[in-house]
């Protein structure tokens, strides 16, 4: 299906096209300051306007890809400019552009140095996400995958913590370990097939043995992108040390693309292999689950804690694309939704009493609820959402795992379960030591409440965990015709 | 109308919570107890207009997941097993709405009090109101959430925060089998709408699920999963560690929630999936013995304790283990019955404790009391009445019920059912014994009060003595109202296919022709037991120290509640906290990082200096290497030849 103009590369650039604003404000440093966060805001804000364009115009009911829009490069070779958007893209490229404004909104005072490059480095930071969702080229996947690494590697490198340069260089390190394999499998396949081309490759049919090594190269950049267990440990490094928006879209999005990856190539492409390798995805997703989760329990650092649950729920994302049936892939799509929302609320949350105490070791922390009233609520409501409680979005995903995982093997679905139990462990008691307790310093018991613009980004995130917890109907149609496809490639339908 | 009773207190909740943040208390009072009394008027003409003319409704409000097979929808059932337990829920809750505002006159937030109370119920409603199991399981956890709210409502106290973390958690495990049986059902079946499960269940009698390689019955194991999460909820042994410490919360709390609501939902559960676990005969005797089990070992910890709400709280435990064996034995009409009339009476002995507690200045042990019923003479009857109708005299409620759930056990003629009807004889003495002791403790002998304290004893406002009567009207009543109705020969008459009982199962006829002694039996021993406590509670209080300290060992283990909780710290707590630990010490920064990004950079390091020396910058060095290489390049020509 094409378009008459190619709105998807509008889509994908338009960010882009706000940083040569940003690049031309002039004028003292507050003026240049202040007009960054309102141009930057302004450009993300557009750019969330015509994703909701896109997805109003967007057809659930259509097989294939839409919007699609095509240019030439490298003409002749087979590798070629193509954008286009199904079932399986279309939520993440509307999940990038909805928590893009939030993250922006979310660092207006807190970040004050160097604030035109920072806005710059989350704009060119939108383009590539959109740009890794909508490609349909390998090629251009690719360097958009890659490059999504520069500007987060800038984020936490130039705005994060004490320890930022080891995080920084640890995260870049470890994604592009992983990627390095995956441009050797895109050459491999480019030498076999001819071609680049996402739907021409999906149809080519690759000979089973060879699947096995371009499956397990692929795996290697995706799982270190989910990130599963054992490679892990960049996470909790990159998080603690990146700006509160730099976690937000951290968790919120790049984590996605791992799952993304192996929806769009792992198990369409290559499905004899996904087949193979499932059991050894399920130990993995398991170990990432209960490990994690014990871990998690274990730390006294705020961020710390909330990384490691998203560890624990990324398994629970590779346990339902693994066990092959409708309700599993459906739930891990939905889960990385939630995941995306919760994930970015709960790193704000923290971001906000950090803002006021400059600490994240949770033991600093205890009665926040007497000063906060308001946040109490918003951080219960997203805690809840994390543990999966029904009528957030976090069950909905969770549960159709869960459900899907015994279908698959009963033994995987008894282990993936108790992540319920362990989830809510430590959630609470995170949330018991912060907000809970009587508030027994000063500092804690006159801390500030919630300022209106913390409210703004807390209220729209809440609506959609609860709606889309209550009502996940409208996300399920969007991807249903996707996933067929996809099962239909599997032949498990 | 169906859909009223459910959402008018969720309304109400909701204004309660605009109320709280605006700091408008009248406002929040007007939402929440217009809500839940409408509710209940409703329930009540709901129950007398559909419920008892046996029309069944089932009301559908909106998708919720359609993908693939998981189809599952928001509905409302409407049948005479919800009647029943919306009448329950949403008098409880009205009664402890009104009574709330005496109780929480001088608490600061009580509009948001309200508006917990008012969530509480509209999840209870939802849990009752279920077509499908997983709108059961939405309900399900939302009263647990509600309930983890109620118990840590005073947030500043360590305590109270503590047991509702814990009671969440605990929760939490039951739900894990909940949610796994849920799953083994809808692989069974294809489905998790409550109809379709029950229609395939007599065709999976065969059906096995093989877990490591063991071949086990399908319907058992999904019935066992489920029941676990009754066990969970229902505070049954094993998973009772929670609701003592619940105790925390407020008292109003302690007595919708924790004595005549949610603790019930697992009975309700049971007997909502009576027309399958009919099907899973070891099911149900696992169900039988846990709860005969549960009976005994909380009355023998009631018999011991001094918090006057925690004996409540296992005499609770105590009598959901009744109820829990009557469904055992197939006699799901009798636990409903035990259900409905225990709600009555305990929510009257919880609001009645209450009223003590609240008249002797917030305090709560047993030993600081005594010598209070001339000050507080209306909350001495009431609490006489609530324990008539707990330890079964007859015609108070209890009297009906717990005979009932007895003569059940005796007429399932199964070797469970007596093992379930001599532990609930010894229950039935227990129980008897420790409501008069708590009686005895509370209003007789010398005031063990400060006197400050005793000055200041006064009886409670009208706000909170009428929901206290109310109930005590329903403790008197409910009994030999609903006999015929829930138990009597007609039962079917009644329940309908709401409750299911294999036609070849004559349990229910058989409760009725129990020998005269049999029948007698639970009276004899009740009477025992309030005699006893008089005895040495009114009259010789050394006897009880006597006792104590000629067997210490057994009341060390009953005091300490059978060590439960320090079997749980030590076996599940500590180690998962340690693991943590080790996880992420040893695991993630002693392995994975050691040996991989940091342990490859160092290495990439090392070789980089170990080049670096290379380059010393010395011209012999480089001259003697290129020396070596010369000599090396000619011996390999040589050699090649």
């Amino acid at each position: 299906m094409q378009t008459e103009w190619p709105v998807l590369t509008v889509l994908t650039f338009l960010p882009l096209a706000g940083v040569l604003f940003l690049l031309l404000i002039r004028g003292s440093e507050e003026v240049v300051r202040r007009n960054a966060r309102q141009v930057a805001l302004w450009v993300s804000g557009s750019t969330l306007m015509l994703a909701l364009a896109l997805l109003m115009n967007f057809d659930p009911d259509y097989l294939g890809y839409q919007f699609v829009d095509r240019g030439d490069w490298l003409v002749g070779e087979g590798i070629g400019y193509m954008m286009g958007v199904d079932g399986i893209s279309m939520p993440f490229i509307v999940l990038s552009a909805f928590l893009t404004p939030l993250a922006i909104l979310a660092s207006w005072n807190s970040v004050q140095n160097r604030v035109r490059e920072y806005m710059i480095a989350f704009l060119v930071l939108e383009t590539l996400m959109i740009g890794t969702f909508a490609a349909l080229d390998l090629v251009v996947f690719y360097l958009f995958f890659e490059a999504v690494l520069i500007p987060m590697f800038v984020i936490i490198g130039i705005w994060g913590g004490a320890r930022r340069v080891y995080s920084a260089f640890k995260f870049f390190l470890y994604t592009l370990a992983g990627s390095v394999l995956m441009l050797v499998a895109i050459l491999v396949m480019y030498n076999t097939a001819g071609t680049t081309n996402i739907p021409t490759l999906t149809a080519f049919g690759f000979d089973p043995k060879m699947q096995i090594w371009l499956f397990l190269a692929f795996f290697a950049s995706f799982a270190v992108k989910m990130p599963m267990w054992p490679v892990h440990t960049w996470l909790p490094d990159a998080h603690v040390e990146a700006p509160t928006a730099g976690s937000m879209i951290l968790a919120g999005v790049l984590l996605k693309m791992g799952g993304y990856g192996f929806l769009r190539f792992s198990l369409p492409i290559f499905p004899d292999a996904s087949m193979q390798f499932a059991p050894l995805i399920f130990v993995l997703s398991i170990v990432a689950i209960i490990y994690t989760s014990l871990v998690a329990l274990a730390q006294q650092d705020m961020k710390k804690l909330i990384a490691y649950s998203s560890v624990a729920h990324m398994g629970f994302v590779t346990v339902g694309i693994f066990t092959f049936n409708a309700q599993g892939i459906a739930g891990a799509m939905f889960q990385m939704i939630s995941h995306g929302l919760i994930s970015a609320a709960l790193f704000f949350a923290v971001g906000v009493v950090y803002d006021r105490l400059h600490t994240r070791d949770i033991d600093a922390y205890g009665g926040v609820a007497d000063a906060m009233p308001r946040y109490a609520v918003f951080f219960m409501i997203m805690m809840l959402g994390s543990v999966g409680l029904p009528g957030t979005t976090g069950f909905v995903g969770e549960f159709l795992v869960m459900a899907a995982a015994w279908q698959a093997h009963i033994i995987v679905a008894i282990f993936t379960t108790t992540g319920m139990i362990l989830g809510a462990t430590y959630m609470l008691w995170l949330y018991r030591r912060v907000v809970f307790g009587a508030a027994e310093r000063d500092e804690i018991a006159s801390l500030k409440p919630l300022s209106r613009r913390e409210i703004a980004i807390f209220v729209p995130l809440t609506i959609l965990v609860i709606w889309y917890g209550i009502f996940p109907g409208g996300i399920f149609t969007l991807m249903e015709v996707s996933i067929d496809s996809i099962l239909n490639q599997l032949g498990t339908r | 109308m169906i859909s009223a009773i459910v959402f008018l207190p969720l309304l109400g909740a909701i204004g309660a919570g605009i109320g709280a943040f605006l700091h408008r208390d009248r406002l929040a009072y007007a939402f929440s107890l217009s809500g839940v009394v409408l509710a209940m008027a409703l329930g009540w003409w709901a129950f007398l207009t559909i419920a008892i003319p046996g029309q069944n409704i089932t009301i559908h409000l909106a998708r919720w997941f359609d993908v693939g097979l998981f189809q599952v929808d928001w509905a409302l059932r409407y049948d005479a097993l919800t009647a029943v337990m919306v009448i329950v829920v949403t008098s409880v809750s009205a009664m402890v709405h009104i009574y709330a505002v005496g109780y929480m006159a001088h608490d600061a937030s009580k509009p948001r009090f309200m508006a917990y109370l008012g969530l509480f119920t509209f999840a209870m409603l939802m849990l009752v109101t279920a077509d499908n199991l997983v709108q059961l399981f939405f309900g399900w956890e939302g009263v647990g959430v509600a309930s983890y709210l109620l118990i840590g409502f005073w947030y500043h106290k360590a305590s109270a925060h503590e047991a509702a973390m814990k009671a969440f958690i605990v929760n939490r495990v039951g739900d894990f089998g909940f949610a796994l049986g849920i799953f083994a059902l809808f692989h069974l079946t294809g489905s998790v709408q409550l109809d379709i499960i029950f229609a395939a269940t007599p065709t999976l009698q065969n059906s096995q699920f093989v877990i490591l390689g063991l071949s086990l019955p399908a319907l058992e194991v999904a019935g066992i999963l489920l029941f676990i999460g009754a066990m969970g909820k229902s505070a049954q042994l094993g998973l009772h560690t929670w609701l003592p410490d619940a105790m925390e919360g407020p008292t109003p709390v302690s007595a919708l929630i924790h004595a005549a609501t949610m603790v019930t939902a697992g009975v309700f559960m049971v007997c909502r999936l009576s027309p399958m676990l009919e099907y899973a005969p070891v099911t149900l005797g696992v169900i039988t013995i846990i709860g005969a089990l549960t009976a005994i070992f909380a009355a023998t910890i009631a018999m011991t304790q001094f918090d006057i709400k925690r004996v409540i709280a296992y005499s609770t435990c105590s009598q959901l283990g009744y109820m829990f064996f009557a469904a055992g034995v197939s006699a799901y009409p009798a636990a409903m019955f035990h259900l409905t009339t225990h709600a009555f009476f305990k929510a009257l002995l919880f609001l009645g404790a209450g009223s003590v507690i609240h008249a002797m200045s917030d305090e709560q042990d047993m030993r600081k009391m005594g010598g209070t019923w001339k000050k507080i003479p209306f909350t001495y009857a009431m609490m006489w009445v609530g324990s008539l109708a707990l330890a079964g005299v007859p015609f108070f409620a209890g009297y009906y019920s717990k005979d009932m759930v007895l003569e059940t056990a005796w007429g399932a003629h199964s070797a469970l059912g007596n093992l379930a009807w001599y532990l609930g004889i010894g229950a039935a003495f227990l129980t008897a014994f420790y409501s008069w002791r708590l009686l005895m403790l509370t209003f007789h002998g010398t005031p063990r009060a400060p006197a400050k304290v005793m000055a200041k004893i006064h009886e409670s406002p009208p706000v909170m003595t009428l929901p206290l009567f109310v109930l005590a009207v329903g403790a008197v009543l409910s009994g030999w109202l609903f006999y015929d109705l829930f138990v009597g020969h007609h039962w079917h008459d009644f329940w309908g296919d709401a409750l299911f009982i294999h036609p070849l199962n004559s349990v229910m006829e058989d409760a009725h022709h129990v020998p005269k002694w049999g029948k007698l039996m639970p009276l004899f021993v009740s009477i025992g037991g309030i005699g006893l406590a008089i005895i040495i509670y009114g009259k010789c209080p050394w006897i009880a120290d006597k006792i104590a300290n000629t067997f210490p060992a057994i009341y060390q283990l009953f005091y300490h509640k059978w060590y439960f909780d320090e079997l749980y710290d030590k076996a599940f707590v500590r180690p998962a906290v340690r693991c943590g630990q080790f996880f992420w010490l040893r695991g993630d920064r002693g392995v994975i990082d050691a040996y991989g990004p940091d342990g490859i950079s160092n290495i990439v390091v090392r070789f980089a200096a170990f080049c670096s020396r290379l380059q010393s910058g010395y011209v012999f060095h480089y001259a003697f290497a290129m020396l070596i290489g010369v000599l090396a390049l000619i011996a390999w020509y040589l050699v090649r030849g």
